[in-house]
Parts: structure tokens; sequence; C-alpha cells
């Protein structure tokens, strides 16, 4: 249980977010929704402690986790894998390597130094990387991989931090649809399979509704919704996004992740208005 | 505005060649002594002789070989030591990357302390402290370089990407950590750029230094120029400029090869 009191950052006089509380079950799929500067981004930051909280407290599982320091805290990030945006693996380095990152807090700074991990790891990263799809670029570097494979690169990442709670930051805001798609599907999955409870920063309505348990809702710093995604309507989309009185503003389809005309687990089939898939073929989804 | 800037350059520039005794008619009438003088240095050479003229201008060439020798290793040993100090100290240099601002400031000092005395008073200093020879070089040239070199590392740190720092502190790393998988392989291929280039730099700066009697081919320098053995400073000046541009070309081709290699 991932317990958010009262918490709160300020940028100068700015308050980023301001007096958010929250309970988090364990193994439950969050997505947090809301307009950018909304500070869904700033919220991830703080659980993870990359960030320090101006006021409140963060609890998890009795540890309180605001007042972790030295090895503690580096070891709670350790605990909350994070995935961003713009991926954030080391370009230079191979994807094996970058893999094995996700081990170095429980690697002594001496041995990790000249990049020694051992057998286990080694089998345990590429078995992550096999997993999904990615084994045969083991050794290339990073940045020779697309924006979605590179994702998915920093999910194996994570996945070798053995986490209690993953924090996705907009993980799918640079992908296209089809690797948008893999990505949440990996996402969901290791919160099926594994119970880690997965904490998920979205811009697009329909990948919210489609893989969330729960979804919450800021604007301005502050929860304004917090909910099963059914009883996210209309009104209060509206809400969130701050577009009263203009009917058609919000629509979905235009941040629409999903796959025209192709039916997906808990998605709904494509909506009129989207956009055909560029090659006009139907692309076949590894769930 | 702008003709204020350019009074002002004016003025500094008239004050500087009035200060700097800047006199153009003190050079034109000191050319034909400069004339005079590299006609001094030439030595006497005549192609029914050559070989023996040649052997004559370059008669102490063991002694002096041994000396370039010596200049090359003190140059080596102070980038090698140098670098050391520079590398270690530029990344809790870099702003971005040393959050402890008293850390920060501490190193960024240290590093302007050890480049901004000449490398020539170092020596001095070292020699009074250690007694004359090629060991006194090698520290005095060795801390110049950490100072300018760790500086110039601590710039193209400053300069990376900030992402994959970000990555390695949300997976649980620690600075150190942090500093070796998401920093040194982003900015490796410059620091080795810099390092080449202050070699060639320190080659230089170990021919002078015996001047001062540091170590290396300054001092026999210092002696032709001293007894005015004139033809003695043409030699030297060949030698060096023949050393310098050898380990120039050499330089320029590792670090092409260097800047192309990859997952460091």
């Amino acid at each position: 249980m991932l317990e958010i009191s009262a918490l709160g950052k300020n940028f100068g006089s700015v308050a980023a977010v301001a007096d958010v509380s929250l309970k988090i079950p364990e193994g439950q799929m969050v997505g947090i929704i809301g307009r950018s500067g909304a500070g869904k981004s700033t919220l991830l930051r703080l659980l993870n402690r990359l960030l320090e909280p101006s006021g409140g407290g963060i609890h998890f599982s009795g540890t309180d986790v605001t007042k972790l320091k030295g090895r503690d805290l580096l070891a709670w990030r350790a605990d909350c894998a994070m995935i961003f945006q713009q991926f954030n693996l080391v370009n230079r380095l191979d994807v094996l390597t970058n893999v094995l990152i996700g081990r170095i807090n429980s690697r002594g700074t001496l041995s990790s130094l000249v990049k020694r991990f051992t057998e286990e790891e080694r089998t345990l990263a590429i078995t992550a990387l096999d997993r999904l799809d990615l084994a045969d670029q083991a050794l290339q570097r990073a940045d020779t991989l697309s924006g979605g494979q590179q994702q998915r690169v920093a999910i194996a990442r994570a996945m070798l931090q053995q986490p209690k709670i993953i924090l996705a930051d907009e993980p799918i805001a640079s992908l296209d649809p089809r690797n948008a798609t893999r990505v949440m599907e990996a996402l969901r999955r290791i919160n099926r399979d594994s119970g880690i409870t997965v904490v998920c920063n979205l811009h697009t309505l329909d990948t919210a509704r489609s893989y969330c348990h729960r979804i919450v809702g800021m604007k301005a710093g502050r929860v304004v919704f917090d909910g099963a995604a059914e009883q996210l309507t209309q009104t209060v989309v509206r809400k969130i996004y701050g577009a009263a009185g203009e009917d058609d503003s919000i629509s979905e389809t235009v941040t629409s992740t999903a796959l025209p005309n192709l039916p997906l687990d808990g998605m709904q089939p494509g909506r009129p208005g989207t956009q055909p898939d560029t090659n006009g073929r139907q692309v076949a989804l590894s769930a | 505005m702008d003709l204020i800037y350019l009074v002002v350059f004016t003025i500094c520039l008239g004050i500087a060649v009035v200060i700097g005794e800047f006199d153009p008619v003190r050079i034109w009438n000191g050319l034909p002594r400069l004339h005079e003088f590299i006609v001094k240095i030439l030595p006497v050479l005549r192609w029914e002789s050559l070989a023996a003229d040649l052997a004559e201008w370059f008669l102490p060439f063991r002694l002096w070989f041994k000396l370039l020798i010596e200049t090359v290793l003190i140059a080596f040993l102070a980038t090698v030591f140098g670098v050391l100090g520079a590398f270690l100290l530029s990344f809790p240099a870099s702003r971005n990357l040393m959050p402890n601002r008293g850390i920060l400031f501490f190193c960024r000092r240290l590093l302007e302390i050890a480049r901004t005395v000449p490398e020539l008073v170092y020596a001095l200093i070292f020699v009074f402290c250690f007694g004359i020879g090629p060991m006194a070089g090698v520290l005095a040239i060795a801390v110049h370089t950490m100072g300018a070199l760790g500086k110039l590392y601590s710039e193209v740190n400053e300069n990376i990407d900030m992402k994959a720092p970000e990555g390695l502190r949300a997976a649980g790393a620690n600075w150190v950590q942090m500093v070796r998988f998401a920093v040194v392989p982003q900015v490796l291929p410059n620091h080795v750029s810099y390092t080449l280039l202050r070699f060639e730099i320190n080659v230089r700066s170990s021919s002078i230094i015996g001047f001062v009697g540091a170590g290396g081919l300054g001092q026999e320098i210092r002696t032709a120029i001293s007894f005015q053995y004139y033809t003695d400073i043409s030699a030297l000046f060949l030698i060096i400029l023949v050393t310098v541009a050898s380990i120039d070309l050499i330089c320029e081709r590792i670090r092409h090869r260097f800047i192309g290699r990859e997952g460091l």
C-alpha cells in the first residue's frame, strides 16, 4: 500500500503539486491524466524522491519514504522503477549494459566501476530482453534502436530493478500507435503477472480507460478526479482539461493511440475520425 | 550604444599601445637586426663537405638526443598525472553534476589556482623545493595541466544530455555510479581529444622548462643563448620543430581514430 498524504511541491511561488492525497493498494494499475503542466511528472518524481517534497508525506508499507537518506534512499529509488517519455537510456552503451544498469543499486561502487556483473544478472537481463523481443539487439548500441525498442529496453531495465512499484512518466508520448500499444501491453503484463503496482502518466484518455483500473485526474497540481474508468464522464473530462462550454473540444480520438479498425483487448474498435494506418495494412499485435 | 563600445575599445587599445611601448618605428629599425640574427644562427653548409658540416652543426647530438627524449618523457609523465587529477576533479567541478555547492566551489577554485600560475613559476618553486632536475619539470607541467584540462573537461561535462543521468539516479545509482555509467560514456571522446591536444602543448612547455633547471632541452637552449653559440640555437630549434610537428601529426591520427570509437 502506497499512501500519499497532503503531498506538495513548490517551485518558487508556483505550486506544481498541492495537497495530493492518494491511497494506492498493491497491484493496482493507476493512470494519471491531466493537461501538460498539471503536475503529473512532478508527482511521480516526488514518489521516488528524485524531487524533494515541500510538504506532506509518502508512506510505503509502514516506511516513511520522505525521511529516507543515503543508502536507504537509493534502495527506495531502485524499488520504484521509473520509465521516462524519452527513455533515458545511455546512448553510447550497448543494450545489455543498459538493462544491467537496473542491477546497479545492488552492486558495490567498485565492481560497478569496471562494469562487472554476475552471470546470474546477465542471464536475468537476457531473459528480460527476450521477453520483450529484444534479445537479438542485446549487443547493439542503444541509440541504434527505434523509439519503441528503446522504450522496451527501458522496461527491461526497470524489470531488473525487481521493483515494488513502476512509475511511468508518459511512456508512450513519443511513440507511434503500434509501439505505444506494445509498450502499454508490456506494462499491463508486468502488472498482471507480477502484481507490481503501476502508476502511469498518460495524455490520452482512451489509453487510460482501456489499461488502468483506476484513473486520477489532475489539474493545477491538485487531484480533481479519482475513480474507475466508467466514472470518467464527459463532464469530468471537461473539468480536468478545463474546456467548459466547448462541447466537442475534447475528442478522445485526436490523441488516440489505438490502431484504427482493429479491436483490441479491452479497447473499442476505431471510431469515426481516426486515420487509416499509413501502410494501409493490418498490423498483428503481439500481446 | 555601439558607439560607446567603439570609443571604450579605442581608449583601451590606446592605453595598451602606450603602456606596451608599442612603437612601429622601433620595429622598422630593428628589422635589419632580426635579419642579422637569422644569418648568425644559420650554419655554414657547403655542398662539397655537407656531411662534415652537418656533423659540426649537430656536434653534441648524443647529448641533445638524450635531452630530447627527456623532454618528451617529461611531457608524457606530466600529461598522465595532470589528466588523472583533471579527470577526477572535473566531475565534482561541473555545475550540472554536483548538487553540493560547497564541493563544487572548492573543486572549481582548486582548478583555477592550478591553471592561473604559469608553468615556469611552478617550475621555479619546485626546483627550489625538490632540487634541479626533470622531476620538478614533471610536477610543474602536471599541476598546470590539471588546472587547464580540468576546466575544459568540466565544460564538456556541463554540456551533456541529462536524460541518462536522470535514468541512472532513478535506478538507485549513487553519485559515482551515475558518473561512471551516464556521464563518462558521453564525455570520454571529447576528453581524449583535449588530452592529446594538451600533450602537444606540454611537449612545447617541457622544452622551455629547462631554462629554470627543471630538465629537458631548455637548459641547452639557455646555454646556447647566453654563451652565444649561435648555430646551436638553430640546431635546437630545428630539433624541437621536428619533434613537435611529428607529435602533432601522430596525435591528430589517434584523435580521429578515437572519436569514431564507441561503447566506452
